[in-house]
């Protein structure tokens, strides 16, 4: 339950990692907003004359070996990774939740058809069904897209099936069927909203971990393809000057990890604020 | 039964439910759980109806058939006449207005994320006959018959106490109207200081608009005090069924009698009569021959194991499922 609205916002300050999650999160939405409109230098086109520059006040972290700036790639390669995220884990969740959700109603074979397709698509990791998308539709942000949201699917799919079959067996859910309402209907109007607050917190963490994968498909070149920047290619680009300029791997590494961690944070936070009875029970 | 001069409102029949458990062994059939083994019985308009036994013994399900909320095995339920497990869809929707369900836990039965006014109105969203102004002015009506006020509908459940949440509770069941309101349970999660008040309201809310309960409780204090007849169930079965002060007086099936014997009474040094049930409930995934009751039965015979008892009728509306109704000892 969530209770009244303004002890949310008073427990929400009080709860010293959702802040810092919903910190670095406003951080890494804010860095890919301004940069949809402007950047400190280059984020895109080439200047050779001007590669692997170290810090300074114009290229606050430096260059890379085509003389892009460093921190306008990671500005950039937020947006991209938001992108990435938000479309992948919208996809797997629309799916999942309406897949569990027809599982949960349906129960009997059609529950168990669900699931072990969700169990079968759980087999393939989502690199995997990646390589197999790019040898169809070719690398590039729609493929990790897809391949992230088809791997969100089952993930969303069992999460929903779970937490609805307790709802099921709600004794409102009893009386709702009493009043004469048939499945759908109790599905929207009572399942749906007593599930909403674990989905939200599934779709943060999943959130993280696809902006993980797409940094990992983009290292691979599965994934976002030059010159639009990512945080996994500049990964990769740096590996080949991971002795000559270290710090080139580091930056966008740093970036994955904190925009992860705070991810993670939040949905954790989110988990404990919107559900009281979980955080006690942990 | 005399001939009826009405339909009655629910009339049951012969109704068995059986479960299959999950398949435990591949080549070995699953078992069984008999929780409904052939029970029958009438209301008549306006009356209380109460079904007793321990936990276990089929009460909920029949209650839950009785809503057709689940499907009977066998057997029917006719409710003002119409065949529930007949009918199509559209039809058993259009009929669950004329019946009603409160539920044991009002914690539980009250969705916690839907407000006052929206839980009530519940019933009535599902025939569109009744337009959104119309369903406010219900709403707050059968609040205020339940002892609620109408403002009440713009809170959220968690705001209102165990008992009041039970008159939310029965004035969802109300707002249609019904003639039948199928009570589970409804005082036993409650304190005993708001037991009687929920209790009393359903005994005014009888007489106001004459609505029809079948009562179902292991509480044999709250059967007296609401119910005109009784059902005592054992086992998927009725085993004694008459009216209430007869039956509470004379018991006339050993099960009952031992029922009343565990009643504990107030009272110093006060012997307790006869002796307590031995033994636990016999297996629900076994029909045995013989009395169900046989095993447990301290006037046990052995005539008992070997044939079992129909219910057959004493006389003055008493029936009861016992070969020696007869030398059950008075109270």
């Amino acid at each position: 339950m969530s209770g009244p609205g303004g002890s949310f916002l008073a427990r929400a300050l009080r709860h010293r990692s959702f802040m810092l999650g919903g910190a670095l999160t406003v951080g890494m939405l804010g860095m890919a907003a301004i940069s949809l409109f402007w950047t400190p230098g280059e984020a895109i086109s080439l200047n050779v004359a001007h590669r692997m520059r170290p810090p300074s006040l114009e290229y606050w972290l430096g260059t890379d070996k085509f003389g892009r700036d460093i921190f306008s790639m990671l500005m950039a390669g937020a947006q991209n990774s938001i992108t990435v995220g938000v479309v992948a884990v919208s996809i797997g969740l629309v799916a999942g939740v309406i897949l569990g959700a027809w599982a949960s109603a349906k129960r009997g074979w059609i529950e168990e058809a669900v699931m072990r397709f969700s169990d079968f698509s759980f087999a393939f990791p989502a690199i995997l069904s990646a390589i197999m998308l790019t040898a169809i539709i070719g690398p590039g942000g729609v493929t990790s897209i897809l391949a992230i949201g088809i791997y969100n699917i089952p993930v969303f799919a069992r999460l929903t099936r779970g937490v609805a079959n307790a709802v099921w067996a709600r004794e409102f859910v009893l009386a709702a069927r009493a009043a004469g309402k048939g499945a759908v209907r109790i599905t929207i109007e009572h399942v749906l909203p007593n599930i909403l607050s674990i989905i939200i917190v599934q779709a943060t963490i999943s959130f993280a971990i696809a902006i993980l994968a797409e940094a990992a498909l983009s290292y691979l070149g599965l994934g976002t393809q030059p010159p639009q920047p990512s945080w996994g290619r500049m990964l990769s680009e740096a590996q080949a000057l991971i002795f000559l300029a270290p710090m080139q791997a580091i930056y966008p590494g740093v970036t994955i990890a904190l925009s992860v961690f705070g991810l993670n944070l939040l949905g954790d936070g989110l988990r404990d604020l919107l559900d009281p009875r979980l955080a006690r029970k942990r | 039964m005399n001939a009826p001069a009405t339909v009655p409102v629910l009339a049951v029949e012969e109704l068995q439910r059986h479960y299959t458990l999950p398949r435990e062994h591949l080549f070995r059939e699953p078992g069984k759980v008999y929780a409904l083994n052939g029970v029958s019985f009438e209301i008549q308009p306006g009356r209380s109806f109460g079904v007793v036994g321990e936990s276990g013994c089929g009460k909920s399900t029949l209650a839950r058939t009785v809503m057709a909320l689940e499907t009977p095995t066998a057997g029917t339920v006719r409710i003002l006449g119409h065949d529930l497990f007949d009918l199509d869809k559209d039809a058993l929707r259009a009929l669950r207005r004329h019946f009603q369900m409160v539920f044991q836990d009002p914690y539980g039965s009250l969705d916690p994320r839907h407000k006052v006014g929206r839980v009530v109105a519940e019933p009535l969203t599902v025939s569109d006959e009744v337009g959104a102004r119309d369903r406010v002015e219900k709403v707050a009506d059968v609040l205020r018959s339940v002892g609620l006020k109408a403002a009440d509908m713009d809170k959220y459940p968690h705001e209102f106490s165990g008992g009041q949440r039970q008159r939310i509770a029965i004035a969802r069941a109300l707002v249609t109207r019904p003639e039948l309101i199928v009570a589970d349970e409804p005082v036993s999660a409650l304190d005993v200081s708001v037991q009687a008040q929920v209790l009393n309201l359903m005994r005014d809310l009888q007489d106001s608009f004459g609505v029809t309960y079948m009562l179902i409780s292991h509480d044999l204090a709250v059967v007296e005090y609401v119910c005109d007849e009784v059902a005592v169930m054992y086992l998927g079965r009725i085993v004694e069924r008459g009216r209430t002060e007869a039956l509470f007086a004379r018991p006339s099936h050993p099960y009952t009698r031992a029922l009343l014997d565990a009643v504990p009474r107030p009272g110093v040094g006060r012997a307790k009569r006869g002796a307590a049930l031995k033994g636990t409930v016999m297996s629900q995934t076994a029909l045995g021959t013989g009395c169900a009751f046989a095993d447990r039965c301290p006037m046990a015979k052995p005539r008992c194991l070997e044939e079992a008892p129909p219910l057959r009728d004493l006389g003055d509306h008493h029936l009861s499922a016992c070969h020696y109704a007869e030398d059950v000892p008075a109270g």
